[in-house]
């Protein structure tokens, strides 16, 4: 087993970092919202809820320190739930 | 015995399923974000306007409240791992009392929207049509279930943070403390989706 | 281990006494037990149900039921078969038992859990059974619980949604528990390439498990709500979409027909090397073939929903997918019947079972073409063809796969060999009852005798009579392989460690095994089916 394998301990100051990015994500996402943006504005929203997404996963969730299969697993997972809407949406799209 | 006499133990397997759990998790919630796309799609003005009666201030605070439990949730993997017990017990302690103030304030917004008559099923929500009361059930339903999930992961801190206490949970086996982080991490991952999908797109 | 009596696995004693012993037990051989013991009675409660529907269904009008029970009955019988028999079926009885064995350890990753998994299976099914017995009377919805009949009609229908959404859980655990124990426990020396096939059908099963059963788990909270709040997803009276709830239903229940039928598949590949003393053909392919399956069968779950008014485009790309994923099925057919082929075959009763797999597996995947072809669907949807099909993929497919399983291992978990001829002959009046019971009704559904129907008029009636006799037969098949087993695993003789000349890992260790499986962890050098002479061990 390797439990005792020498293991990166992530430093503080990066969650802090990724924390005020997220913070400032957050910030520039209401931001947006005052600006009137038409079509666009559910576009970014979920955009920006994307980088957030992945900030969160690849360093809160350690993906970026963890081993390959990890990261391929979640990865795969996020394609799957995108393809089954869109599989849904070729029914209510087209109807 | 009729248990497996040596102790076997293996942080890798116990990672990797906690991670499986969460994709359940992911998968759960998957399931509502199509309800919420498709009927999203079918009533585009009735939600845009129903949006507007959230709070985007209290989304807000809310929203940055989480992620700083998240970093601080985070951080206590760190503190275990350098050994410093005290400091992962105040880190700990901090995203727990996040925490009851997250849903301190999901509280007075529910109890705001129960006032006002909106609540699934009532007669308001009945008379305003039905783009409103999807997005409403919806609301209530998703964060609900969110809310739910806060619960889950308070218990799960506070055992984490009891076990670290009495010195059960130490550098040498920080397994349930990363697997709670991964919870928790989970819970304001979904809460990152929920936000703009509620509050924003106006 | 420090003795080096190893008795084996039901001899340990442990903390507890009696009953005890089992239900608080860790130990991955008496879960699969404890699944074995709960999931025949379950099974034998669905197959009386079964009958009574047939003997209902006999002559037309009143048989022997009224309209509103028959109705339950159909309800039950769907409900029990699928969520408590067929699902957790061969993973959690033969993968629980087998499936550390065959992968050289001693426990499954989280045994804890899977006691917990089996716990949960129990409170599941007492929920849902639970609804029998309260006021309203059983569901009468079909196991599908469609909206909005779902929250519209009087009936329990909580506890038994309810209770779904708990089995749901069971079947999590399982496959979460499965996954990181091949991912993590596989004996030195054994690569992914050199997995027994069984174990690999198990971990396509086990993503299945986990990536699919969360939707029907939201969904079944989402018709709760329903009915209890009145959130009005599905209810076209609030602005909801009922063929959503159909979109959601089966986004998992498709896939739930490759959990069932994956690791059926995978006991296949295991019996039918065995018997034909040969290696398997097409060892890749086969595994390639399961993760095909296990990843496009995720896709193709419109194909139930033909008829419900879903776009062209998408009745298009479902049928599509639905013809693709019928593919790797079809190789692992021609692999088995390659495997067979200039072979010295040992005629014994698990290879009469997995003979007669491929058979019924066949033509219920075939008429599955049939169903998954657009023009033909309109036609044959809702009507008895379906029942035929699926019952010929479902209780043939699976039904037959776990006979030859439990006839294949049988040896290994309980040590005692069963009477032979008696088997077998089990086997022939089963396998002329099944095919009584429901060929005709292929015919029924293409003349176009609808399905879940009570009454049926007199042109439907001479096949009707055939089935039932089929069911008949069928019954008393059943009754002599049971008999034949339970006398066996008490007065059978005692089986050698090999008795079939297997070559995986489960055929090293003794029968039954002991409690640690393996004294030291073998190392695994050749690939799983291995048979050349000189390797003889």
């Amino acid at each position: 087993m390797n439990n005792h394998k020498i293991e990166h301990i992530v430093p503080y100051r990066l969650y802090l970092i990724v924390l005020s990015g997220l913070i400032l994500l957050t910030l520039i996402s209401v931001g947006v919202t005052y600006i009137e943006l038409a079509n666009l504005t559910v576009f970014t929203a979920i955009f920006l809820a994307c980088i957030k997404s992945v900030l969160v996963l690849v360093f809160f969730m350690h993906l970026k320190f963890d081993n390959k299969l990890l990261q391929i697993l979640v990865t795969a997972v996020f394609v799957l739930i995108a393809l089954v809407l869109f599989i849904t949406f070729l029914d209510y799209n087209f109807r | 015995m009729n248990n497996i006499a040596h102790i076997h133990r293996d942080d890798e397997a116990s990672k990797l399923g906690m991670w499986l759990f969460i994709f359940t998790e992911l998968l759960l919630f998957a399931g509502l974000f199509i309800v919420y796309g498709i009927y999203r799609y079918l009533n585009p003005v009735a939600f845009h306007l129903a949006a507007e009666e959230l709070s985007v201030t209290v989304g807000t605070v809310n929203t940055v409240i989480l992620l700083i439990s998240s970093a601080t949730m985070a951080m206590a993997s760190t503190a275990i791992r350098l050994k410093n017990k005290q400091f992962t017990i105040l880190l700990l302690l901090i995203t727990l009392f996040i925490a009851f103030m997250f849903m301190t304030n999901k509280y007075f917004e529910w109890k705001g929207k129960f006032e006002h008559g909106i609540f699934p099923g009532s007669e308001d929500l009945l008379r305003l049509g039905h783009g409103d009361t999807l997005f409403f059930s919806l609301y209530f339903f998703m964060t609900g279930l969110h809310a739910l999930h806060i619960i889950v992961g308070f218990v799960l801190i506070t055992i984490v943070c009891y076990r670290v206490n009495n010195n059960t949970l130490t550098h040498e086996n920080p397994v349930l403390l990363d697997n709670s982080g991964l919870y928790w991490h989970l819970v304001d991952l979904i809460w990152i989706f929920l936000f703009p999908l509620f509050y924003l797109i106006t | 281990m420090s003795d080096h009596t190893t008795s084996s696995f039901r001899e340990v004693k442990g903390k507890y006494k009696g009953i005890f012993a089992w239900i608080f037990s860790t130990d991955h051989k008496r879960i699969g037990l404890l699944y074995l013991y709960s999931i025949v009675s379950f099974f034998l409660i669905g197959v009386l149900l079964g009958i009574v529907m047939k003997l209902e269904l006999m002559a037309p009008g009143k048989t022997v039921i009224d309209p509103a029970t028959y109705n339950a009955i159909f309800t039950l019988h769907g409900v029990i078969m699928i969520f408590l028999v067929v699902v957790p079926g061969l993973p959690a009885i033969f993968g629980n038992f087998l499936l550390p064995i065959m992968i050289g350890a001693k426990d499954v990753a989280f045994p804890k859990l899977n006691l917990l998994s089996w716990w949960i299976y129990v409170f599941g099914a007492i929920i849902a059974l639970s609804s029998l017995f309260m006021g309203g009377g059983p569901p009468d919805t079909g196991w599908t619980f469609y909206a909005p009949y779902a929250f519209k009609t009087n009936t329990n229908m909580l506890p038994a949604v309810l209770g779904a959404f708990i089995l749901g859980f069971s079947s999590i655990l399982t496959g979460i528990n499965f996954i990181v124990t091949i991912h993590r426990m596989r004996a030195p020396g054994m690569t992914w390439f050199k997995m027994p096939l069984f174990p690999w059908t198990l971990y396509g099963t086990g993503w299945i498990q986990i990536l699919a059963t969360p939707i029907v788990g939201i969904t079944l909270l989402m018709i709760v709500g329903e009915r209890v709040l009145n959130i009005g997803f599905f209810d076209p009276a609030l602005g909801g979409d009922p063929i959503l709830y159909q979109h959601l239903f089966w986004i998992y229940s498709h896939p739930a027909v490759y959990i069932m039928i994956l690791p059926a598949m995978g006991a296949i590949s295991e019996i039918i090397p065995t018997f034909a003393n040969k290696s398997i053909f097409g060892y890749k392919a086969i595994v390639i073939s399961t993760l095909a399956i296990a990843f496009v069968g995720y896709f193709v779950w419109g194909h139930h929903m033909f008829t419900s008014g879903m776009s062209g485009t998408a009745l298009y790309t479902f049928s599509l997918l639905t013809f693709i994923v019928a593919i790797p099925s079809a190789i692992k057919v021609f692999n088995w019947v390659g495997t067979l082929h200039k072979a010295s075959i040992q005629l014994e009763t698990p290879f009469f079972w997995a003979a007669s797999f491929l058979f019924v597996f066949m033509i219920g995947g075939l008429s599955g073409l049939a169903l998954g072809a657009l023009a033909t669907n309109v036609h044959l949807h809702d009507t008895a063809f379906v029942v035929a099909h699926f019952h010929f993929i479902v209780f043939g497919g699976v039904g037959f796969a776990f006979m030859g399983a439990i006839h294949y291992w049988f040896p290994k978990i309980w040590g005692r060999m069963y009477n032979s001829k008696l088997a077998t002959s089990g086997w022939i009046i089963f396998f002329i009852g099944f095919c009584t019971l429901y060929l005709p009704m292929f015919f029924l559904g293409v003349t176009g005798m609808p399905r879940r129907y009570y009454d049926y008029v007199e042109r439907f009636h001479g096949p009707n009579i055939v089935s039932t006799i089929g069911s008949w037969v069928l019954l008393l098949g059943l009754i002599i392989i049971i008999y034949n087993l339970v006398n066996a695993a008490y007065n059978g003789k005692k089986a050698t460690k090999n008795p079939w000349g297997g070559r995986t890992l489960e055929w090293t260790v003794d029968s039954p095994p002991s409690l640690e499986n393996f004294e030291e962890i073998p190392v695994v050098e050749r690939g799983p089916y291995d048979y050349r002479k000189n390797r003889e061990s």
